[in-house]
């Protein structure tokens, strides 16, 4: 086991930043048509990260033109360009699966502050 | 001929240069020593036997460890014959080197496959299965009717049916290598190869 760790190591990537399910992300992906290679953005929503090591996958959900899409990108894909964080989400679970059956304003995601990650901090101490 | 026995590290994927995934399995593949060397005048044929995998003294009977010392060799789990050619161009006792094996080149796999113990026709010969609802009652995974009628009055030979499943020689050919590291002696192939993790598995390379 330890040696096909070493052996996927060297193909994970680093480069990429963090995000988790809840962000809002741009995923530049290259799209090959025949000898052309030009870059494809993907903007949506993180609805899950699924996986480890070099394995690892994650879902963007977007609404394009009234129709929800999904799209599932292998994380250390040499097909990805970049992914661009947009914005942090503010959610309470790993896999938004709730997101898919939602529409409009009750799709929406707070946005992570400081603010809203000091609030529980100070909640805490009060506790105490 | 290139020959050479291993054992079974672990399957993995990886992404190549198109970024597409592809399934790769990872082995050990010797260091293998040249235990006996069969010729036509000394056994009526050509052959190389190796061996392949250290283990204890205590754990081999004395005829085995006799044998081993022939060739000067540590105690070895495994012995293997390679119907080779012209087997006096190896020497007993040698160790086969492990650059032998090229990135590029396509090799044979041949192992024992994974148990599966008394397995029934839906798993063994992939049949269907009858129908989940609709009135079936107790019949699942059964294989169905299995004969004809007073004529011919038995059933075929070859008849598939349920029966031990697994734990059988399993050859694979034609697999890429992906990879080779001749210091630690690991190779990355192509695709899935028999057996379980951490099995023996012999490895033949194409001519």
């Amino acid at each position: 086991m330890r040696d096909l760790h070493l052996i996927t190591a060297s193909q994970i990537r680093t480069d990429l930043p963090k995000f988790k399910a809840g962000d809002t992300v741009k995923v530049h992906v290259r799209v090959i048509e025949g000898d052309k290679e030009r870059i494809q953005v993907f903007q949506g929503t993180v609805l899950k990260r699924n996986g480890a090591g070099l394995n690892e996958m994650f879902t963007v959900r977007k609404v394009s033109a009234g129709v929800g899409v999904e799209r599932v990108f292998p994380l250390h894909s040499p097909r990805l360009a970049t992914v661009e964080l947009v914005r942090e989400g503010k959610v309470r679970r790993a896999k938004l699966y709730y997101l898919s059956s939602l529409q409009g304003k009750a799709a929406r995601i707070k946005e992570k502050t400081p603010a809203s990650s000091g609030a529980s901090g100070a909640r805490t101490t009060t506790n105490k | 001929m290139s020959f050479t026995l291993g054992k079974k590290l672990g399957m993995t994927r990886l992404f190549d240069k198109n970024g597409n995934h592809v399934p790769a399995t990872l082995i050990q593949f010797g260091p293998c020593r040249v235990t006996q060397v069969k010729t036509k005048d000394t056994d009526g044929y050509e052959a190389v036997q190796v061996g392949f995998g250290l283990t204890k003294d205590k754990s081999l009977s004395k005829p085995e460890l006799g044998h081993l010392r022939k060739s000067g060799s540590d105690p070895l789990r495994f012995l293997c014959e390679f119907r080779v050619k012209d087997a006096s161009s190896y020497k007993l006792g040698d160790v086969l080197p492990a650059d032998r094996f090229k990135e590029g080149q396509m090799v044979t796999v041949s192992g024992v496959s994974k148990g599966r113990g008394f397995a029934g026709v839906i798993k063994r010969h992939g049949f269907s299965s009858p129908n989940a609802s609709h009135g079936t009652h107790e019949y699942h995974r059964h294989p169905g009717a299995v004969g004809a009628h007073t004529d011919p009055g038995r059933l075929w030979k070859g008849l598939r049916l349920p029966g031990h499943m697994g734990a059988a020689r399993v050859t694979v050919k034609n697999l890429d290598i992906i990879k080779v590291d001749p210091e630690q002696n690991l190779m990355l192939v192509r695709g899935a190869v028999p057996g379980a993790r951490n099995s023996l598995v012999e490895i033949v390379l194409n001519p």
